[in-house]
């Protein structure tokens, strides 16, 4: 006789890999989810409806109407509310699930936060759109010994392949560095074809089930593409490179996406024309005081997640945690200078 | 003499190494993954690793979209 509370995964405990006990290790994992877009969304509705008793979403972008055609979570509501991503994901989960704690966390994860935002996961899941990122997790989660997903999609195509601290070869075993930016392709460059994130999005979530409920035996251990559009499905497996090449992360153990940096963060925001700006010294900033500051110079939009105001051609998206996303510039320096000229950080 | 490349037939030179294929491709080899006859070529190999007459390669380039 199945315990009663545990009817709502009836379906996935009567399968044959997945038994009451595995439930409740399940229900008592922490899994955080790295940005929210395409993959994210998939992942972690499949992860919040599995019974992953933690779940933390970090997504630093609001919602677009061009996010609906594959960022299944969200809705024109969202929109017209003006909704960042994290916090419709939470919303929504929340109604999917109430037994699981959800948390959405509206922030950029940089080498500065993702300690705090991430120490007590079991595992990580790769939601992001930029290889920086995904660096930053590699190093973050080797060091500390833990598992995390790696997922990617562009075009028709996605990658996926699992990172198992000590087990499996690490991201940079594979891929040896960061492309340049604007080298590669992003989504914002070259599209996307929905379904591809919800296959990627999919393994992932299933790959972090069986990590998470100690399945690892069962796991992935190549590199998967899959194309959807030529109909193609590829897997190299990847174990005989543990070790090989002389990685700088798991067999060096220098961590230098890590490595701290002072004072102002700045990134392109690729394909977008809008450069992101962070300061390490600023946080919680209060939004009411700082549009009655900006009243004088410009029309200012705002609600508690955001505001928005305009100067010539440069819009500005203030958050709650200091970072501000600058449209109209690709330059990094010029969007530092209108950062400290009008928020005056 | 022929290889074959991602599914497709490529004629190549004897004595043409992984390095000198994914060059004349115009493939920057940091950001790939290469399997030579289904096993995985390591990237300190790419230079050493002559191909052979009907070799097959998959070569799966770095995503960074999400």
């Amino acid at each position: 006789m199945m315990d009663q509370s545990l009817e709502r995964y009836s379906r996935q405990i009567l399968s044959q890999h997945i038994g009451e006990e595995c439930q409740k290790v399940l229900m008592d994992s922490n899994a955080v989810v790295v940005g929210c877009g395409a993959l994210g969304t998939v992942s972690s509705s499949y992860l919040t409806r599995a019974g992953i008793g933690q779940i933390r979403i970090i997504d630093r972008d609001f919602i677009e109407e061009s996010n609906l055609q594959r960022q299944i979570l969200f809705d024109e509501n969202d929109i017209a509310e003006g909704l960042p991503k994290a916090i419709a994901a939470q919303r929504k989960l929340r109604k999917i699930n109430n037994n699981a704690n959800i948390e959405g966390v509206v922030t950029d994860v940089n080498y500065a936060n993702i300690e705090e935002l991430s120490k007590d996961a079991d595992i990580i899941i790769d939601g992001t759109d930029n290889f920086e990122t995904r660096f930053l997790i590699n190093d973050f989660c080797v060091k500390n010994n833990i598992p995390w997903i790696y997922g990617a999609c562009i075009g028709s195509r996605g990658l996926t392949m699992n990172i198992v601290p000590s087990k499996t070869p690490c991201l940079r075993c594979v891929f040896e560095t960061m492309p340049q930016m604007g080298t590669f392709p992003t989504c914002d460059t070259a599209g996307v074809i929905g379904p591809i994130a919800g296959i990627i999005g999919s393994i992932q979530a299933t790959e972090a089930i069986k990590i998470l409920a100690g399945k690892y035996e069962s796991a992935n251990k190549t590199l998967i593409e899959i194309d959807v559009w030529d109909t193609k499905v590829k897997q190299i497996d990847i174990s005989e490179l543990m070790g090989l090449n002389d990685c700088p992360t798991c067999k060096l153990h220098t961590y230098k996406f890590l490595e701290a940096e002072d004072g102002v963060m700045v990134t392109l925001l690729c394909g977008k024309n809008a450069v992101q700006v962070m300061s390490r010294n600023i946080s919680n900033i209060d939004l009411v005081q700082l549009a009655k500051r900006l009243a004088s110079i410009s029309d200012v939009s705002s609600n508690e997640f955001m505001l928005k105001f305009k100067v010539k051609d440069n819009e500005f998206t203030v958050f709650p945690d200091g970072r501000a996303i600058i449209t109209g510039t690709n330059d990094l320096n010029t969007a530092k200078s209108l950062y400290s000229k009008y928020l005056g950080m | 003499m022929q290889i074959n490349v991602n599914g497709e037939n490529k004629e190549c030179s004897t004595e043409t190494s992984v390095s000198k294929l994914l060059e004349s491709l115009d493939i920057d080899n940091r950001y790939i993954a290469v399997e030579l006859n289904h096993k995985i070529v390591p990237r300190t190999q790419f230079n050493e690793k002559i191909l052979q007459e009907n070799d097959s390669l998959e070569i799966v380039t770095f995503v960074g979209g999400g």
